[in-house]
């Protein structure tokens, strides 16, 4: 790859190689800037990893134990090897950040995943403008439109409620960082008690940890074996469905909370009762909307519709082309790493 | 248009029966008669044909969309379904609409839409994808393109009715036969009180047969049980009672009306009877493939052609009422002697007797139930002769006793994209087996995989695709699965020259390679069968 630019591709992942750095490898490197906590972008064993500081804990968690993590609050410049790094949160989840590289008078920026719509888990995505943004496409296709946050919970709580009457526990899936907590942010806690997933639990002890506020909950696992589920929402990763874990809430009604859940087929396939639509990346008309504001000359795309998303931004004037990553983002495979 | 949507939403979001049924009900309930009775003939499958050119719908939707063409068709090819994929590239949630029941929308936009030209077509699908929300947009979409179909049979709906009125189901179904016009006053009529119209028409529960494992010497000794042939067609009750004839499906669907010449064995039998048996494709004094009688099935209009070609008989195998005596509390022995003796008397020929297969010993009717695909028919079926005639799936007098599927180890060598719950994923396949040297097509089969493997296989067409026509892939011929079916017929629609029966998937063989897979030769030999 030519390197007019500051960041290239290489077999481990995005490099910069003037400071001597990779964003999300995914192979083992000497210094690691991670984006966010999520499988495909923070792997193991890398020498030091460098995060946002609302990021450290469930970074933490996520690594081997003892790894090198260090930790940088938003919008502070660190210089590495001659380098200005600094992190901007890219709304997707709490901590995740956008990498803004500066060498030389020339700025690129690494999204990570990111959203633009508002989220009260985590600080909202920041424009930043760059000469190059290297953004992500999952939903790069305009099939794919959000509706509001607010029209989505409230269709999640007159479920819940409906389940109620009909004596039964109501499950939620989502992937258990990020999605759970903001289900968890989003629901009317006074419609009945709420139960989490262990894997979800540990998760959200880490928000609370860092400040996000978030309603009372209990544990699945710590309730006796006799407890009546049919008040209570349940929320758990989609790992679960079709689990023996179900078996103790007797009659449920399961509803799996994601942005796949816009396409019928999608939502079919996975043989939930309900699909609500509330992703943690950016629609279609989101992720115009960010690279616009970023102003930059040049985007590269990495997972998702990256070719339809390239070929498209070419079309608008926008020099783009598709970058080959092992970022897999949010699939819609049952194997969800979460 | 918004309750009628949310309807299609509730039955399509769930596969639970009891759901559906509920969802319907409550619509049926809630809504004045001209819409119920306008989503009972949507339901049941009464759909507008289309009205607009596919082409025009395209062109339509990616110039409102303002999208260039080529991510219209990645839009498609992701989604799979066209009135979905219109629905969500359209912005709009519908602001401004006015909300306006369903028979205003069918009458006021749906129906004009066969009168008008192209250019006002283009200006009034303009206004309703503007006035409709995405999901009102797709629900309409389906509408106006022939497409519409959600996973209900009308034996559901039927329930859904029942719920509802309280009329009794075979009234219902008796009701909805024939032709009708969706207006207000028939679905009146269609809830109306039952004036004992229900006891005529009404068919016995079907008794069904358990799957035979082990060997039938378990059974105890030969001469306690009726052999006979598993006939291959469609299970049916005629019931003639009050001068009337009524020919019921396994599902308590009424099928009067797509075979005439089993109405008319029904119209010879005295009044008071109901027999029991199957409806097959008749030729040569023999029964016809299954092949020949799916051409009639699903057909609404009969031509004389196809009945022509297709004739339909009636095999009888039980006799359930006589002189309105209901029998099935007597042995099967006594009801055998009465249909028997019925069956003779009647000089209608396509009434049949499904005669006993002659075989005194179990180790007899062994050697001739390998005789039963030669005789298109599916095994044997073992009935305990002291037995009444149950209701249902219960074990131990019933027996089906089926010869095993033949299976071929085949290439996967085309693939193409599911639909419904499949939609987007590569389900559907092609399979080729050897003939000097080349891979020809043989079979297609969807179903058999679990949905994990259907994953893999995705993923497998996806990375090794040859070539794309339209939505078929050609792949590297590289995967081997192990085929399973019923029959062979020669057959012009594959290269091979041959067509299975009930082709499916028994399992993927990646223990092998392609070059291990059967050739034509090994499977007309294993069929004992001449190309």
């Amino acid at each position: 790859m030519p390197t007019s630019t500051l960041l290239e591709l290489t077999d481990r992942g995005l490099f910069c190689r003037a400071g001597d750095f990779f964003v999300d490898p995914w192979r083992p490197v000497e210094r690691a800037i991670i984006t966010h906590a999520h499988g495909d972008h923070a792997r193991w064993g890398m020498q030091q990893y460098l995060c946002s500081v609302p990021s450290e804990g469930v970074l933490r968690r996520r690594m081997s134990e003892g790894a090198n993590i260090e930790s940088l609050p938003y919008g502070e410049v660190r210089e590495i090897n001659g380098v200005k790094i600094s992190l901007h949160p890219a709304g997707h989840i709490l901590g995740s950040a956008q990498v803004r590289i500066e060498h030389q008078g020339r700025v690129e920026v690494v999204s990570g995943d990111y959203k633009t719509d508002p989220d009260p888990t985590c600080a909202p995505f920041e424009p930043i403008k760059c000469h190059l943004f290297v953004t992500e496409s999952t939903f790069g296709l305009p099939i794919y439109h959000w509706p509001d946050e607010s029209e989505v919970f409230a269709d999640v709580n007159a479920w819940w409620r409906s389940n109620q009457l009909q004596g039964k526990a109501s499950l939620l899936m989502g992937y258990a960082l990020g999605k759970a907590q903001r289900a968890l942010a989003g629901v009317d806690p006074s419609i009945g008690p709420i139960f989490l997933h262990g894997a979800v639990q540990s998760l959200t002890e880490d928000y609370r940890r860092a400040g996000v506020a978030l309603p009372k909950t209990g544990l699945v696992m710590e309730q006796p074996k006799d407890f009546a589920w049919s008040q209570s929402l349940l929320i758990a990763p989609p790992s679960v469905h079709g689990s023996v874990w179900l078996r103790r809430f007797g009659d449920v009604s399961t509803a799996f909370l994601s942005g796949w859940m816009a396409v019928r087929g999608a939502r079919r396939r996975r043989a939930v009762d309900r699909g609500f639509v509330l992703s943690d990346h950016a629609d279609w008309a989101g992720l115009h909307r960010a690279i616009r504001a970023t102003e930059a000359e040049e985007v590269w795309v990495t997972h998702g519709y990256t070719a339809a998303m390239s070929r498209y931004l070419n079309e608008q004037g926008i020099n783009a082309k598709p970058l080959a990553t092992h970022f897999e983002g949010e699939q819609d495979a049952p194997e969800e790493a979460t | 248009m918004r309750d009628f949507a949310e309807l299609y939403r509730a039955i399509d979001e769930t596969n639970r029966t009891t759901e559906k049924v509920t969802a319907m009900a409550q619509y049926f309930a809630a809504v004045p008669p001209e819409d119920a009775i306008l989503a009972v003939s949507f339901l049941i499958g009464r759909r507008p044909k289309r009205l607009v050119k596919r082409p025009d719908l395209i062109t339509w939707a990616v110039e409102a969309a303002d999208l260039p063409q080529w991510l219209f068709d990645e839009c498609y090819d992701a989604i799979g379904d066209l009135a979905e994929t219109i629905a969500n590239v359209l912005q709009g949630d519908g602001e401004g609409g006015e909300e306006h029941s369903l028979n205003w929308w069918v009458s006021e936009r749906l129906l004009p839409l066969a009168k008008m030209d192209p250019a006002l077509q283009r200006e009034s699908l303009l206004a309703t994808w503007k006035e409709l929300s995405p999901y009102e947009r797709f629900v309409w979409n389906k509408l106006i393109t022939g497409s519409f179909r959600v996973g209900v049979s009308q034996e559901l709906v039927v329930r859904a009715l029942s719920q509802v009125s309280k009329v009794p189901v075979p009234t219902l179904a008796h009701r909805l036969m024939g032709n009708w016009d969706a207006t207000p006053d028939f679905f009146r009529y269609l809830i109306a009180e039952d004036e004992g119209e229900s006891h005529h028409s009404r068919p016995y529960p079907f008794c069904l047969a358990y799957a035979l494992e082990g060997e039938p010497s378990s059974l105890g000794e030969r001469n306690e049980w009726l052999a006979e042939w598993k006939w291959d067609g469609i299970r049916c009750q005629i019931v003639r009672r009050n001068g009337e004839t009524f020919v019921w499906s396994r599902g308590e669907e009424l099928i009067s009306e797509r075979f005439p010449e089993i109405v008319a064995i029904g119209n010879s039998l005295p009044d008071g009877t109901a027999l029991d048996g199957e409806i097959l494709a008749w030729g040569n004094d023999r029964p016809l493939p299954f092949a020949e009688l799916q051409k009639r099935i699903g057909r609404k209009v009969l031509t004389k052609k196809i009945l022509e070609d297709v004739p339909a008989a009636m095999v009888a195998f039980d006799l359930l009422e006589w002189n309105g005596e209901d029998l099935r509390v007597q042995p099967l022995s006594e009801r055998r002697a009465l249909l028997e003796a019925l069956v003779a008397s009647e000089q209608v020929g396509n009434l049949k007797l499904s005669k006993a297969v002659p075989a005194a010993t179990w180790e007899a009717l062994f050697e001739e139930r390998l005789t039963a695909r030669e005789a298109n028919v599916e095994g044997v079926m073992l009935k305990r002769l002291d037995s009444p005639y149950l209701v249902g799936r219960k074990k131990g007098s019933w027996w089906k006793w089926k010869i095993d599927p033949l299976t071929v180890d085949a290439v996967l060598i085309y693939a193409t994209r599911g639909s419904g719950k499949r939609a987007s994923l590569y389900t559907d396949y092609t399979f080729g087996i050897w003939r000097e040297g080349q891979l020809v097509s043989f079979a297609k089969a969807y179903s058999g995989l679990t949905d994990a493997e259907i994953l893999e296989v995705d993923r497998f067409v996806r990375n090794n695709t040859l070539e794309k026509f339209g939505p078929v892939r050609t792949v590297k011929p590289e995967l081997v699965m192990e085929l399973a079916f019923e029959g062979i017929q020669v057959s012009t629609r594959h290269k091979s020259g041959v067509a299975v029966r009930f082709p499916r998937i028994a399992r993927l063989r990646p223990d092998k390679k392609p070059e291990d897979a059967d050739s034509l030769e090994t499977v007309l030999s294993l069929l004992g069968a001449k190309a």
